[in-house]
């Protein structure tokens, strides 16, 4: 099945899984950063490769993103994105960090990270799997900071061979000051949309 | 100044004084193609190594094999000449470091065997090269010179 030819009870089905997985990460992310977080409605995006890495601002822009794979009937993987100015206030939030113009991240900030990663992700694989009655196993996740073209081009390159789309699910948290965004994707591959659909309930 | 820009699995070819740009390179790899003598210049920004393997290879310009051999056919219809033409590339970034890589992490290594392979199979020698790492690329390709312009975030800049 092509991502190209979802219909709106499908899109519909998606968002769903969207609102419930963020919703439970959102709550997660509040609790780590002891501050309130709201988040938007997800949005699904079926896109063409270059227009992803629009969607974050063009691709030399300085991201963080943590990103791990999750194992499961339905494969996927979780990219979580922090844009650079909010980047220096979750560091200074998590780990005391100064801040600076610019950012270069030790190993304290690095691992502060990939936790943030791994806590969201898991909150968010929770929801998910008490919805579907799936398993999923996500992998230690790794850390990048740089650009957003090349930090996503990695990631997109699992569906490279099968498709020129992604389905991106994205949901956006934002602290109540607006100062800490961060975009949240889980990126179904290509194999795993029928089945996470079915598993939704949404006949073909 | 003209500057054509190349979006991912895309690829484009000009003529100086315009200039080709491809920004965020991560695990693709950028291929600049020059042939100084009639000043024709092309950039191809593949994402994988091989369309043989795909199911999917509509789109030449996102395999390393089809990007190549589909940008010198652009480059020739500009003038210029197969045996001029030389190369130069610069990507293949590991982006993300997992424990015990899988070849799919490995994506970066893999294009960048792919794109020598193919340019020594076509005879293109290879000028320059600035590959691998764990990061990012954004590169601007003068056909008039063939110099290639790289910078990135953390590494600095440079000319090669």
């Amino acid at each position: 099945m092509d991502f190209e030819q979802l219909n709106c009870l499908q899109k519909d089905a998606l968002k769903e899984i969207g609102n419930i997985g963020a919703g439970n990460a959102a709550t997660a992310l509040s609790t780590l950063l002891n501050k309130k977080i709201n988040m938007s409605v997800p949005n699904i995006f079926i896109l063409p490769f270059a227009q992803v890495v629009e969607l974050m601002g063009g691709d030399d822009t300085p991201v963080a993103g943590g990103y791990l794979q999750v194992e499961a009937k339905a494969p996927m993987s979780i990219l979580f994105v922090i844009p650079e100015e909010s980047l220096k206030l979750f560091l200074k939030i998590l780990v005391g960090k100064q801040e600076a113009a610019t950012i270069t991240l030790d190993e304290m900030d690095i691992s502060a990270l990939k936790e943030v990663t791994n806590i969201l992700a898991g909150s968010y694989l929770t929801a998910l799997s008490g919805f579907t009655n799936m398993e999923f196993n996500p992998s230690v996740p790794a850390l990048a900071f740089d650009m957003v073209g090349a930090i996503l081009g990695n990631v997109l390159q699992l569906y490279g061979e099968v498709s020129d789309y992604a389905l991106v699910i994205e949901s956006v948290f934002l602290e109540e000051e607006k100062e800490v965004k961060g975009h949240f994707f889980l990126l179904p591959e290509p194999g795993s949309l029928e089945i996470l659909l079915r598993e939704l309930g949404v006949v073909f | 100044m003209d500057v054509i820009k190349v979006g991912m699995a895309d690829l484009a070819v000009c003529k100086a004084p315009q200039k080709l740009i491809t920004t965020g390179l991560g695990s693709c790899v950028g291929i600049c193609l020059y042939d100084t003598g009639s000043k024709v210049g092309g950039l191809a920004h593949i994402m994988l190594p091989d369309s043989t393997q795909a199911r999917n290879n509509q789109n030449k310009a996102k395999y390393a094999d089809t990007a190549i051999v589909e940008t010198i056919n652009k480059m020739l219809v500009l003038g210029a000449e197969k045996s001029r033409i030389f190369a130069k590339i610069a990507g293949g970034a590991q982006m993300f470091n997992f424990a015990g890589t899988s070849s799919i992490m490995r994506i970066g290594e893999r294009n960048t065997e792919a794109v020598k392979k193919h340019l020594e199979m076509l005879r293109i020698r290879i000028m320059a090269e600035d590959t691998g790492g764990n990061f990012g690329r954004t590169i601007t390709f003068d056909p008039e010179n063939g110099k290639l312009h790289i910078k990135t975030i953390n590494q600095g800049e440079k000319i090669v």
